[in-house]
């Protein structure tokens, strides 16, 4: 077998391996909160009547390693269980908001990823002048503010100053994908605000660390001008830094932002989530941790590869 | 003379496009020599003067909503899925802002002598959404179903105290367990949806009697209405359509409003209230309900089973400043019995009580306690401010001598385990419609919500004396009296009543202040209407 093909394989069953202990883990963790979802619904409601029907009527009586292994038989076989909360089907609910959530992350990684990129390539270009020291100083700005300012901050230029976006970013299924994206577009911004700085220090970081090398000495005796040095020669050896950032940074706008969310009003799988976790509602709580676990085991293993195809000497091992 | 009546024509004309509360136009208009009665009365016309626009798409913004939400009457909670329930459902009977019985499906109430036995006739054509006409089977199927413990209903409590249910042609008859001359007031309750075949079928069906249809629900985020074409009532449900969009984040409620994303929010945050008086787009709505924000103690438990001693914490808290500091001044104070002018048959001469240091001191040094420390639990979701209210409430207690102490407690898990188990923290009450309820839920020897565990044998007696009198002078009196013991022997500390605050476009008409209940209790988007 091919050792990158070897090399996947093995990583894809570690993945589903470390999913499984995840889906012990979220279920220790759930089952170690306080209080549980008779009580977190009923909240100042409860009585002991009402609180027993409840938890009858739930399931909730049973032993937790009973409820574990039935919900991981309905996982395994495409069942994810209705909520306990409200009943809906769980499946169908998760739908519509991961292709929202994905949405959301999608539109902010396809301006803050080459943005970053190009940024950090300038300031390691001009590394110590003045287009280096104003981009740092914006974008250490931007990363350093909570994601709630920087959104309040938002709403007020935006919304209030120049009417330009609504505050409350409401995705309806009928909408079109550019009044969709206007929609989004305050999210979007604060959330490129968010994770340019990260990525573009760490282009930086990483073009300068090439930079040292004897071969950039060789390709600028060679009379190449800097920004071709940069490009052809010092950041393709920097990618596997880069790469595995960027993937960092896209899992937390795949799984990191229910801030955002709720300040937008967006509906998505962070607020899913969020208010599932206050009911107790384990089974949303298992479903949702368990895609959020995969599309962290997901980037890094994507950031792996890239960064070990991007390197020859780990591409043909002896 | 004539430029006073320029002055007043022009209030009257901003009162007319609800650019002007009642409260400021009263204070302008007196300010110019007007009698406040007169003021009250004409701004009333003024508000009133406007008839109903039809048409358009009228916008909610809600707190409490979340993706757990369901449209089954009987599991409603929280301020979102009480607007979505009031839109789309009705109840035999309201109560109306006045705290009078306004027919809705019944269209007309009586009781035997004794109210043990009430009637109540349905009206006829009253079509369901989803097709068919409300009999009264329909209705003793919907009121069977809160009875059954499956069901989960909030209304419960309610329904159990009704022996019998029968149908007869358009005549419902309910058979009491005992006398309750408020009935009518408890059936008004928002989770008793009248629904086909009483909801047994698909309780979550959204299949109701309301002004508006439901289009879509999608929990938690936003669920839209349509004109309900047949709806019988021609004085509700003015719009095209309309829609309840959940906004939890308060600033980004605030911020829908001004940009005319939403044309009425709920849950204004008080601190807020005087930023938003320049912005001539929006309008606040203040009500002086029933809800109010408490400390409790348990009666039963040490040190607060001395009497002196919770009489001595009574007296230690400033009211005043609470309802200045927490509430923003949009608040009444409390005094010590959950009752307020909100309710019918409030009792106004009961002594309202101070902050007195030292008379508070003299009790506490009469209670003989040891000395160390009294623990007051707090969580910062027991109310809203309710860290800084226990902060204010320490402090003016230590003035007096009084060795309180706040301990905070996270929000997670607050309900389940320290309200009604830890014996003294705070906590909120969101009011009923009449005091019986009130009083039943929470202070009655036997409640199962008696969270001052509070058993008081004379209070019991009035109490049930109370629910089988007709005549209201006499009711009157024996709230009266129990509101007296409460205030001097209970295990409840009710420092203020907080008043709903909301906020509307000045360009919605037929807004009419309603303290039962938050969005005019629910009925916001049936009644009122977009002028532009």
């Amino acid at each position: 077998m091919h050792p990158v093909l070897k090399l996947v394989v093995q990583r894809i069953a570690l993945g589903l391996v470390l999913l499984l202990i995840i889906s012990v883990v979220i279920f220790l963790g759930v089952e170690a909160l306080p209080g549980d979802t008779a009580q977190a619904i009923l909240g100042q409601s409860a009585t002991p009547q009402a609180l027993e029907n409840l938890r009858a009527e739930m399931g909730l009586d049973q032993p937790a390693l009973t409820r574990y292994f039935h919900w991981l038989g309905g996982i395994l076989t495409g069942d994810l269980g209705t909520a306990l909360t409200n009943k809906a089907d769980i499946a169908k609910s998760i739908g519509s908001k991961l292709g929202n959530t994905l949405f959301l992350a999608g539109s902010a990684a396809v301006i803050a990823v080459p943005l970053a990129i190009l940024l950090g390539t300038i300031a390691a270009r001009y590394a110590g002048r003045w287009p280096d020291k104003l981009i740092s100083a914006i974008t250490l700005t931007t990363i350093s503010l909570p994601e709630f300012v920087a959104a309040y901050f938002v709403i007020f230029f935006l919304t209030q100053v120049f009417p330009i976006f609504q505050p409350v970013s409401l995705v309806l299924p009928g909408m079109g994908f550019w009044e969709k994206l206007h929609a989004i577009a305050l999210p979007v911004i604060v959330l490129v605000m968010v994770v340019l700085a990260h990525m573009m220090r760490m282009t930086r970081a990483a073009i300068l660390n090439v930079m040292q090398s004897a071969y950039i000495e060789t390709a600028e005796l060679k009379g190449l001008t800097p920004m071709q040095v940069v490009w052809r020669h010092a950041f393709p050896n920097a990618i596997a830094p880069v790469v595995s950032v960027v993937m960092l940074n896209l899992a937390y706008l795949v799984v990191g932002v229910v801030v955002v969310e709720v300040v937008f009003s967006y509906n998505a799988l962070g607020k899913y989530l969020v208010d599932h976790v206050t009911k107790r509602d384990l089974p949303v709580v298992q479903a949702v941790g368990l895609i959020f676990a995969a599309v962290y085991i997901f980037l890094n293993m994507a950031a792996d590869i890239i960064g070990i195809l991007s390197n020859p000497r780990l591409r043909h091992p002896k | 003379m004539s430029d006073k009546h320029n002055q007043l024509d022009w209030m009257i004309g901003q009162a007319k496009k609800g650019r002007m509360t009642r409260r400021e136009f009263v204070g302008r208009t007196t300010a110019l020599g007007v009698s406040a009665a007169l003021a009250g009365a004409l701004f009333s016309k003024a508000a009133l003067a406007d008839e109903p626009v039809k048409g358009g798409t009228l916008r909610l913004g809600m707190s409490g909503g979340e993706s757990t939400n369901t449209l089954d009457p009987a599991l409603s909670a929280s301020p979102a899925p009480f607007s979505i329930l009031r839109t789309w459902g009705e109840c035999l009977v309201d109560v109306s802002e006045t705290g009078t019985v306004e027919m809705r499906i019944a269209e007309e109430v009586s009781s035997n002598a004794d109210a043990t036995e009430w009637k109540f006739k349905i009206r006829s054509g009253v079509e369901f959404h989803g097709g068919g006409t409300v009999t009264a089977d329909d209705v003793i199927a919907t009121l069977k179903r809160h009875t059954d413990e499956k069901a989960q209903s909030g209304a419960l409590g309610i329904v159990q105290g009704i022996s019998e249910m029968s149908a007869e042609g358009d005549m419902v008859t309910l058979k009491l367990a005992s006398a309750n001359a408020d009935l009518p007031f408890l059936i008004a309750d928002y989770h008793l949806i009248i629904q086909p075949g009483g909801g047994v079928d698909d309780p979550a069906a959204g299949n109701g009697t309301g002004p508006y249809k439901i289009t879509s629900n999608e929990a938690g985020v936003i669920t839209t209405f349509e004109k309900n074409a047949n709806y019988w009532d021609s004085t509700r449900g003015h719009a095209d359509g309309v829609e309840i969009l959940v906004i939890n984040d308060d600033t980004a409620r605030i911020a829908a409003l001004q940009a005319g994303q939403v044309h009425m929010i709920d849950r204004v945050d008080p601190k807020t209230v005087a930023s938003l008086s320049g912005d001539t787009g929006v309008v606040i709505e203040r009500a002086a309900g029933p809800g109010h924000y408490v400390f409790i103690m348990h009666c039963d438990k040490a040190p607060f089973d001395n009497n002196d001693l919770r009489m001595a914490l009574k007296l230690a808290i400033n009211r005043q400043e609470l309802v200045d500091k927490v509430l923003g001044g949009l608040g009444s104070r409390g005094n010590d019995f959950p009752i307020n002018a909100a309710y019918p048959l409030f009792d106004e001469t009961i002594p309202q009580r101070e902050y007195d240091a030292a008379a508070a001191a003299e009790f506490y040094a009469k209670s003989g306690h040891d000395g160390s420390p009294i623990m007051l639990q707090v969580a910062p979701g027991a109310f809203p401010g309710a860290v800084d209210a226990a902060n204010l409430f320490a402090s003016s207690a230590n003035a007096a001598g009084i060795p309180l102490q706040i301990q905070v407690e996270p929000d997670d898990g607050y309900w389940s385990n320290v309200w009604n188990v830890a014996p003294f923290c705070a906590s909120y009450w969101g009011g009923r419609p009449v005091q019986d309820q009130m009083y039943t839920t929470a202070y009655l020897s036997t409640a199962e919500w008696n969270d001052t565990r509070f058993k008081n044998a004379k209070f019991d007696e009035l109490l049930l004396a109370a629910r089988g009198e007709l005549d209201g002078a006499k009711r009157k009196g024996l709230y009266s009296e129990m509101a007296t013991i409460l205030r001097d022997e209970g295990g409840l500390i009710a420092p203020m009543f907080n008043d709903w605050v909301e906020g509307r476009r000045a360009e919605v008409g037929g807004w009419v202040a309603n303290p039962q209940g938050t969005m005019m209790n629910g009925f916001a988007l049936s009644k009122c209407w977009l002028t532009a």
